[in-house]
């Protein structure tokens, strides 16, 4: 079954690599709904979260072509579920509308939004959260003759994760244990040995 | 102060001494300590400050130069198949590298270790349409193991030793790297050449599980029909021997893909041939039969496998591979064990009872009597008038015993080179089996040549695919390379002609292809050769071209309209294979 996934990717922070890592999905006529690229906990390495619609089965393999990349420290892929995610979002609308027409503290709290800017010409609002509280907005401020709307990729945190300080070192070894080398059948004695 | 410590005085004092070279220099001087000694290449405008450097490096490095990008790059191929070493290739920017693409991608699918150096462009001019400049780290990247451009001098000596650890590590690939004419040029504090044996962020190997060793062993003891399937992964590991050893003591039959052939001699009692679309009867038809299937090295290609959902699906399914990303990928895997198979497969071995299966070794016997019967026999000895393919390469084998190496271009008489071709020693059939890139044979057999100079060399190819890279009859004319090529000439595209008889009721669209006189061709380059249309004259103009004293050119003509047999049509299984 399709659904969302993040993938985050650590890596090297290296000139070219967005590129081979988007190419892997390309390649497989795979859409990127989101893409975020950010610095990682820790200083020396880059952090990507992609979000894709696609089966486990693919999302899985294309982990393991992402992690054979020689930039790429690890890959992981997770659900909705086990993330906590937001994705930040920017409305334009002229000023003098809102002003007149709009509860605009009410509509602010209900959106959780703020004003980011407010000239007498236009006003900025903010607001972060997931996508459906983001689109809300929007349908909120249409009627009032929005004149830009931009949303951020996804930015997400894996709940289960205890950060990548302790797998760096394993990296950092010449040969590197277990840690890094994580073996996800390992886990799955029964399933994968059906004999 | 004791001599020990004066000598790490003197040593470290050394290590800080610095000398000042130019970017090219450091690029030679990086080749000569990895060990290089032969490069294949084509100089230009932006490759020219290494070219200059060149000049000067005449007794370290042997440099050929061939008559296209396409056939350096192959060249390199041929070289790093039979070497087991990483094949190097100098292009210019432009024209240069993009001539470079369709051997970095096979190289790329059959996993072969190369180190491509590109010029490029000065860095100033990066992005600005200069002239002959291409964004090769783009154009390259989804061919490539690994890329890097490098815009100063500085960066070559641990660019280098990262590309060179790269393409040959772990499974093998190619690596491009691109470098900008200032850098080239730049002088810098040279501080000697480090090679790279490790990098954060890459794993060659994969850490070997134990328990999946153990689990494994259990699957093989328990089998009653067990069956090994192998690839160029046995080759790459070099692990030859220890694959030998593990079938033997577990009594394994054992089938080749096409990048595997050699890695087990073909007369082995074990080796029960081919496997794939136009592979052997009886392992195509086993596989399906077989309880336990062990695959070694191999990636379970589309051309192997047939249909998936008709693939062994019987099967309990071992598969030992160095990549992750090939676990699971095309078939799922009972026991996955991840590793070098030069260090799994003795651990297996120790685990594994001591076994022969004769009843089920019998079956693939029969198999192979019933293909004799259908196909083999009379592609070996025809009747016809007109030559067969299999023909020449039966004669061919009797004459090198299985000795020599042989290299295949794209088409019906790769496939028939590759079923009927007796290989006694390993590293010995060079072909391109996942790009099957037409054009291949003739450079890739100079490669070839230097990569194990003392072995007869065999170019296998046909009209069409002899076409497409001739030009390197004048890189062979230049150097003597004492390539023998063989043309088997059915005046067709061959391979595509069977397709459209068998598929597409006989509309032979665009395949009827004419050639030049190869003969006069040849001779133009002063190579010796002979054309051949009988039966009778087949024997002494073989031998006549193995023993002639460098290249030769034998041209056979064979028949128009023979189909390569057996086939396992596109969209079938391997369980319905057509024998006719
Ligand atoms: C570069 C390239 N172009 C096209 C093809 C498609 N193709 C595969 S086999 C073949 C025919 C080869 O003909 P020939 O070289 O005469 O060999 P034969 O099959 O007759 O032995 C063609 C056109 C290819 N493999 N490579």
């Amino acid at each position: 079954m399709k659904q969302e996934y993040t993938v985050t990717v650590y890596t090297e922070n290296q000139i070219g690599l967005l590129n081979r890592i988007a190419i892997i999905f390309s390649r497989r006529k795979i859409n990127i709904e989101s893409l975020n690229t950010s610095p990682s906990e820790i200083d020396s390495v880059h952090r990507f979260t992609i979000v894709i619609n696609e089966t486990e089965e693919v999302v899985r393999k294309l982990c393991r072509q992402i992690e054979k990349q020689v930039e790429v420290l690890k890959a992981y892929y997770n659900t909705n579920e086990e993330i906590v995610w937001q994705e930040l979002a920017l409305y334009k609308v002229p000023t003098d509308v809102i002003a007149e027409k709009v509860k605009v503290e009410r509509l602010l709290r209900q959106y959780g939004a703020r004003a980011v800017v407010i000239r007498h010409d236009y006003t900025v609002f903010e607001t972060s959260g997931h996508r459906e509280e983001i689109e809300a907005l929007i349908k909120a401020l249409e009627p009032y003759s929005l004149i830009e709307f931009v949303r951020s990729a996804r930015v997400a945190i894996i709940k289960a994760s205890h950060g990548f300080h302790s797998k760096l070192k394993e990296f950092e070894r010449g040969e590197p244990g277990e840690e890094v080398v994580e073996n996800e059948f390992l886990n799955q004695q029964e399933g994968v040995f059906s004999m | 102060m004791d001599t020990i410590e004066l000598a790490e005085e003197i040593t470290k004092i050394a290590a800080t001494q610095t000398i000042n070279i130019t970017g090219s220099e450091a690029v030679l001087k990086a080749l000569i300590a990895e060990g290089v000694k032969t490069i294949f290449g084509y100089p230009g405008g932006a490759i020219m400050p290494i070219y200059d450097a060149l000049y000067d490096y005449e007794n370290e490095l042997e440099h050929i130069l061939v008559r296209h990008e396409q056939g350096a790059i192959h060249a390199a191929q041929g070289f790093a198949r039979t070497s087991g070493k990483v094949g190097v290739v100098f292009a210019t920017s432009g024209p240069g590298a993009t001539n470079l693409v369709t051997g970095l991608a096979d190289a790329q699918i059959d996993s072969t270790p190369l180190v491509c150096i590109t010029g490029q462009v000065f860095a100033h001019l990066l992005g600005t349409d200069a002239f002959q400049e291409t964004d090769v780290i783009n154009i390259t990247t989804p061919v490539t193991k690994w890329n890097y451009q490098v815009t100063d001098a500085t960066e070559i000596p641990a660019a280098l030793a990262k590309a060179f650890y790269i393409a040959g590590s772990g499974r093998p690939g190619p690596v491009v790297i691109d470098i900008t004419k200032n850098a080239q040029i730049q002088k810098f504090d040279y501080e000697g050449y480090t090679p790279c044996n490790h990098i954060r962020s890459y794993r060659p190997k994969p850490i070997i599980r134990k328990e999946y060793i153990e689990e494994a062993a259990r699957l093989i003891n328990s089998a009653e029909r067990p069956f090994v399937i192998f690839g160029q992964g046995v080759i790459l590991g070099r692990a030859e021997k220890e694959f030998k050893t593990f079938i033997e003591k577990g009594g394994l039959p054992a089938a080749w893909t096409i990048l595997g052939l050699s890695a087990l001699e073909t007369a082995h009692p074990l080796n029960v041939g081919m496997l794939g679309m136009h592979g052997n009867y009886g392992p195509n038809v086993l596989t399906n039969e077989c309880d336990v299937l062990i695959a070694v090295g191999m990636r379970f290609d589309d051309r192997v496998t047939g249909r998936l959902d008709k693939y062994a699906k019987q099967a309990k399914v071992v598969h030992l591979d160095i990549d992750p990303a090939e676990i699971d990928k095309n078939v799922k895997a009972t026991v996955p064990v991840w590793g070098d198979c030069k260090e799994t497969l003795p651990l297996l071995t120790e685990l594994i009872e001591k076994k022969d299966h004769t009843a089920w070794l019998r079956k693939f016997a029969e198999a192979t009597e019933k293909e004799n019967e259908a196909v083999i026999f009379d592609e070996l000895h025809p009747t016809k008038d007109e030559m067969s393919m299999g023909e020449v390469i039966n004669v061919l084998n009797e004459l090198t015993k299985g000795d020599a190496v042989i290299v295949t271009d794209v088409g019906q008489h790769q496939m028939v080179a590759c079923r009927y071709a007796k290989f006694v020693q390993s590293k010995s059939n060079v072909t391109s089996g996942g790009l099957g890139t037409m054009g291949f044979a003739l450079p890739a057999a100079i490669g070839a040549k230097y990569g194990a100079p003392d072995r007869t060399v065999v170019a296998i190819i046909g009209d069409g695919g002899f076409q497409m890279t001739l030009q390197e009859l004048g890189t062979i004319m230049q150097y003597g390379a004492a390539v023998k090529i063989i043309i088997l000439n059915n005046r067709f595209l061959g391979m595509v002609r069977q397709w459209q008889e068998l598929f597409n009721e006989r509309r032979y669209s665009f395949v009827d292809i004419q050639s030049p006189d190869f003969v006069m061709l040849a001779k133009a380059y002063g190579i010796a050769g002979q054309s051949i249309n009988e039966r009778k004259d087949l024997k002494a103009a073989l031998t006549e071209m193995i023993e002639h004293d460098g290249s030769y050119l034998l041209e056979v003509m064979v028949g128009k309209e023979n189909n390569v047999f057996p086939m396992v049509p596109q969209g079938c299984g391997v369980g319905e294979i057509r024998l006719r």
